[in-house]
């Protein structure tokens, strides 16, 4: 590993003046050290933004939900008004890595961590998005849990996070301080397709610090189901955050997110499309899922994961229809 | 090259097992690194060095954490109990007492390990933490031999002494057990 320069930032304004060329933000470091120990980051200096003031979970009067980005992914599942509000996101971060890695794992970082593409994570391979113009030799290689939905000719990496995924289909958005001031960014808007850019995974600007995300209440059933190849501490698959307004049989309101299938949690707006105002059915249901995957290109060895999101789009509407 | 560039070193202290230690620490050495290179206590053990088994588990001010992904820089000032300040007094704790009842481990490597782990994750079941199993997340938790499995999938045991670590982890905190 090479040598780094270590700093603790007091503020926001504070992490931003000692953020420069070379230099990245430390949260829990369960990714990033990682990265750094195989050589794929190589920052000059680390900026530990862990001690600043976000670490708080709020509730607004109207029932949003604001998350610190230094909250833990413990703090956040274990949370009882995120358990008893928005059980879906509890749930989904549960879903994600093991006990002691969500203990050091902030919000923030889960946000902005890199994809487990091996070639990514492999320094003396070609990688796009670690090396621009290098190639990717995913594309022809192991690539069986890679995207089938709007990948490009550099990349077909997947965006690992669970807790992403419940965030899309919850329509949150991730608060962001730059050279430019505060904004507001939609968690859909956060995260990029590759296109011929993969090494931009989202839409942050040197120096930004996510200090945020904010979560506006849901009121109505929902899921985070998660297929992986081991019961527990495995990346997704396929993994589907899903929300089902039914009143009379009718589908009043729906909210669907993919994760495992795509450079960025997919938010599956066609589908939701099918689903409103239609007869809460298995056939609306399959019908939603097709609308969706329609759009799907597998590779030569992930063509399993269309059928299987799917069957996980099907089953987890028609299990929240039942409950309604 | 950069990787024989001047290592940058930084001073911290640690509160490990109830004592205190002020240490010059080079700022890539992970906690691990330090317990086992700095202080000789080598209980925690370097199995994959990158999150995915489990054997280098510490109680990091009170909760289970990987000491191999922790810089050692980063948490200057925290408290950090290691498989050696697990016992009191010479005595060992409840669980490691279950885990030789129970035959738990094999060939040892992964115990300290699971051990801290499983200490952390009593904890997180007692506070009423839920799991990605509970069936319900907004009711507490009821730890039965499913959530104690899913709980402990952080720590590898490649003897495969799971059954064992299950019994003792059941006996010492789980459901029905002894007061």
């Amino acid at each position: 590993m090479r040598p780094f320069a270590y700093e603790r930032a007091t503020s926001a304004e504070d992490a931003l003046a000692r953020h420069e060329d070379g230099a990245r933000y430390l949260g829990g470091g369960t990714n990033l050290v990682d990265l750094m120990r195989l050589g794929v980051e190589e920052p000059a200096k680390l900026v530990d933004v862990t001690g600043l003031a976000h670490d708080r979970i709020e509730r607004t009067p109207d029932g949003t939900l604001l998350v610190g980005a230094a909250v833990t992914n413990s703090d956040l599942a274990a949370d009882r008004t995120v358990r008893e509000e928005f059980p879906m996101l509890s749930r989904a971060v549960l879903a994600g890595a093991s006990g002691q890695l969500r203990n050091l794992a902030t919000v923030g970082g889960n946000l902005l961590q890199r994809t487990r593409c091996s070639y990514f994570q492999d320094a003396s391979k070609p990688c796009n998005k670690r090396n621009p113009g290098s190639g990717c030799p995913a594309r022809d290689g192991e690539h069986h849990n890679l995207a089938v939905l709007g990948h490009s000719d550099a990349c077909v990496a997947t965006h690992p996070s669970d807790m992403a995924v419940a965030l899309a289909a919850l329509g949150a958005s991730v608060r962001v301080v730059g050279r430019g001031g505060e904004r507001t960014v939609p968690l859909g808007d956060f995260h990029r397709l590759p296109g011929a850019e993969p090494q931009r995974d989202t839409v942050l600007e040197p120096g930004d610090l996510v200090t945020a995300v904010v979560v506006p209440p849901l009121r109505m059933p929902a899921a985070y189901r998660k297929v992986r190849e081991r019961a527990s501490f495995a990346f997704a698959l396929v993994s589907i955050a899903a929300a089902l307004d039914v009143r009379d049989g009718t589908v009043r309101d729906a909210r669907l997110a993919l994760g495992g299938v795509a450079h960025k949690p997919w938010r599956a707006g066609r589908a939701e499309d099918v689903l409103r105002g239609a007869p809460a059915t298995e056939e609306t249901f399959a019908r939603a899922a097709d609308a969706e995957l329609a759009a799907a290109e597998p590779l030569r060895d992930n063509a399993y994961k269309v059928p299987l999101a799917r069957n996980l789009i099907v089953r987890t509407l028609a299990e929240l229809g039942e409950g309604s | 090259m950069d990787s024989e560039a001047t290592p940058v070193v930084a001073a911290i202290a640690l509160v490990v097992n109830g004592t205190e230690h002020r240490l010059s620490v080079d700022t890539r050495a992970s906690l691990l690194d330090v317990l086992r290179e700095y202080l000789g206590l080598t209980g925690s053990k370097k199995g994959c060095d990158h999150g995915q088994c489990g054997a280098c588990t510490v109680l990091l001010d009170g909760r289970r954490a990987n000491s191999c992904l922790a810089l050692a820089v980063a948490h200057d000032g925290a408290e950090i109990v290691t498989v050696e300040g697990l016992a009191e007094d010479g005595r060992l704790s409840p669980l490691q007492e279950a885990f030789i009842e129970q035959d738990a481990f094999q060939c040892g490597y992964c115990t300290p390990g699971q051990l801290c782990s499983a200490t952390g994750m009593l904890n997180e079941a007692e506070q009423g933490w839920p799991s990605a199993i509970t069936e319900d997340v907004a009711a507490d938790p009821v730890l039965d031999d499913a959530e104690i499995r899913e709980r402990m999938s952080g720590n590898l045991c490649r003897c495969g002494a799971y059954r064992g670590i299950v019994a003792a982890l059941r006996e010492v905190g789980g459901e029905g057990a002894r007061p």
